[in-house]
């Protein structure tokens, strides 16, 4: 098993705020990893900094090996590499569900309208939104916003997706529907990396869920052992006040 | 709308109610109740408008002056001979306004652009572009068309280097793209963050992504203070007179020297709403339908 990415004492900091202190992690190809912990515990910024939307402060981002966080490094052909999903879809509102989706590939991989347009029929066929190709984002649900969101997210053909809390914003009967386009990403092979708040999810989907405590992660284990079994103190009370609040 | 305070009688449980034994549904006591207070508020307006433009018209006639102002100003046979040479002369202001205004569109945008890009090299461009618009807002745009316009040709340069509709036209798209820039700055800086990443995530470079995902947005954005602005411009192409040209204003000051009566002002004034009213009017509807779309319901 090849290792896709490699994380090696990343730290970030806004300002004095060390928001990563130090996160190491290596991530296999086709692997799913799931990041928990408290709000403001990093998980949104470790993910955006591994698709360079910040710039890490120490440490090394690899990439296949190679290291795509020295500072200079284009960043525009790596992100092409990494499919990035977020919690409020940031779908372009003046451009409808197609052109959403086919923007990228035309202008970034440089298809003819034609070709890109074959390509995003056939995404939105596979995550139900065929009929809705001409809608603009404000006539959609939030579901489908999200799916359109992946959808313009995998029309980039990414090695890698990251997906920070593409849940939290849909209201709960619209939850389903997005995890089960996750799922078949899982089924196809994906490797992806996710933060999220519905432990439900990670624990069906993720090969391993990871425990981020202030910018630090603590523990890294399977399902089953993190949440049966948690032997960092702070994951038990994490996992406690889950439990107490209902959410487990 | 709400002028007046609705007595009893207005009142929507009681309209129908002493009529019909009828049930009547609560949607239509609304409906009635809406209408009633529609055309109550139609009657007020219409009635205090009809007073105001009366006592107008009584009383101002009463005044020592009316008949040498209305001499001097309100002419009909000064105003029907000059009033077709006004309009020949229109003409010309609204070419220079048409030349001007894309002109100031694409300067004022690239100005814009200029001031928000982030990149550390082009610092610079940045300075200049923040400068620039210091400057031109910061002096009247009479000044500007007068030192342009006396100071340009100054150098001596052949035809048409010094013609005065050149640099006329030159100190209005320099002082109005600085008026533009302004508002397309304010629509690219209200367009979220979150599209930025949404867009960088997927690989466009920055340039990608200010001219397909900012721009377009920011465009939308500002469509009515552009109109604003541009309606600014038409009344303003009428100063470019001061240099020179004979376009309507300097005109109407030829034909006023000619005739010694102020008509052909008055003349020129109503060609000039003919064009800006509608264009206001326009903007206007343009604003309530941004506003409706943003937010759902007009409140009363
Ligand atoms: N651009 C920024 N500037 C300054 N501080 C920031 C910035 N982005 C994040 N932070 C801070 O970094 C910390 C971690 O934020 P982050 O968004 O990564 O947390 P999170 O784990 O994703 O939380 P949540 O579960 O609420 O999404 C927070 O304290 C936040 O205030
Ligand atoms: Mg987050």
């Amino acid at each position: 098993m090849n290792t896709k990415i490699s994380l090696r004492s990343v730290e970030k900091s806004f300002g004095d705020r060390k928001v990563l202190d130090g996160v190491d992690l290596d991530v296999a190809s086709s692997e799913v990893i799931a990041f928990i912990g408290s709000s403001g515990s990093g998980k949104s910024t470790l993910l955006r900094c591994i698709n360079l939307l910040e710039s890490i402060d120490d440490g090394a981002i690899l990439l296949d090996g190679v290291d795509i966080s020295l500072p200079g490094l284009d960043a525009d052909p790596i992100r092409r590499r990494i499919g990035m999903v977020f919690q409020n879809f940031n779908l372009f509102p003046h451009m409808n569900v197609l052109r959403n989706v086919t923007l990228a590939p035309r202008k970034v991989l440089g298809l003819s309208a034609d070709e890109a347009d074959d390509r995003g029929h056939e995404l939105l066929r596979r995550l139900g939104l065929h009929d809705r190709a001409g809608a603009y984002p404000d006539q959609l649900s939030g579901g489908q916003q999200q799916r359109v969101a992946i959808a313009r997210s995998l029309a980039m053909e990414p090695e890698v997706m990251l997906l920070d809390e593409i849940t939290s914003a849909l209201d709960p009967e619209l939850v389903g529907e997005v995890l089960d386009v996750v799922r078949e990403l899982k089924g196809n092979g994906m490797t992806m990396l996710l933060a999220t708040h519905e432990m439900g999810f990670a624990r069906e989907i993720a090969d391993r869920v990871c425990f981020l405590h202030q910018g630090q992660i603590l523990e890294c284990a399977p399902p089953n052992e993190l949440f049966g079994a948690p032997r960092n103190e702070r994951t038990q009370q994490f996992l406690q006040r889950v439990i107490d609040s209902g959410r487990l | 709308m709400n002028e007046t305070v609705p007595g009893t009688s207005d009142r929507p449980g009681t309209v129908a109610s002493g009529t019909s034994h009828q049930p009547v549904s609560s949607r239509e006591v609304r409906r009635r109740f809406e209408r009633h207070q529609k055309r109550r508020s139609t009657l007020i307006a219409l009635t205090s408008t009809l007073v105001v433009v009366g006592l107008l018209v009584a009383l101002i006639p009463q005044t020592p002056g009316w008949y040498k102002v209305k001499r001097s100003f309100f002419d009909g046979d000064v105003f029907s001979e000059t009033f077709p040479r006004l309009l020949e002369a229109f003409v010309k202001d609204v070419q220079i306004f048409l030349w001007c205004a894309p002109c100031i569109l694409v300067w004022g945008m690239v100005l814009a652009v200029c001031r928000s890009v982030r990149t550390p090299a082009l610092f610079p461009l940045r300075l200049f572009a923040a400068a620039y618009t210091d400057v031109f807002r910061g002096v009247p745009v009479i000044l500007t068309i007068l030192l342009i316009g006396f100071g340009v040709p100054g150098l001596g340069m052949d035809r048409p280097w010094n013609s005065p509709y050149l640099w006329g036209s030159v100190a209005l798209v320099l002082t109005y793209s600085s008026y533009v820039a302004e508002v397309f700055r304010a629509g690219i800086e209200s367009v979220h963050e979150s599209q930025r990443a949404g867009a960088r995530s997927l690989g466009l470079s920055s340039g990608q992504t200010l001219r397909f995902v900012v721009i377009p947005q920011a465009v939308r954005r500002v469509v009515p203070p552009l109109m604003n602005d541009l309606v600014s411009l038409q009344k303003d192409v009428a100063l470019v007179s001061l240099i020179g040209p004979i376009e309507i204003l300097r005109q109407a000051g030829i034909d006023k020297s000619k005739f010694a009566n102020f008509t052909p002002y008055l003349g020129a004034a109503l060609i000039f709403l003919a064009l800006t009213i509608p264009e206001t009017r326009f903007v206007d509807h343009l604003m309530a339908r941004e506003r409706r779309r943003t937010s759902g319901t007009t409140i009363r």
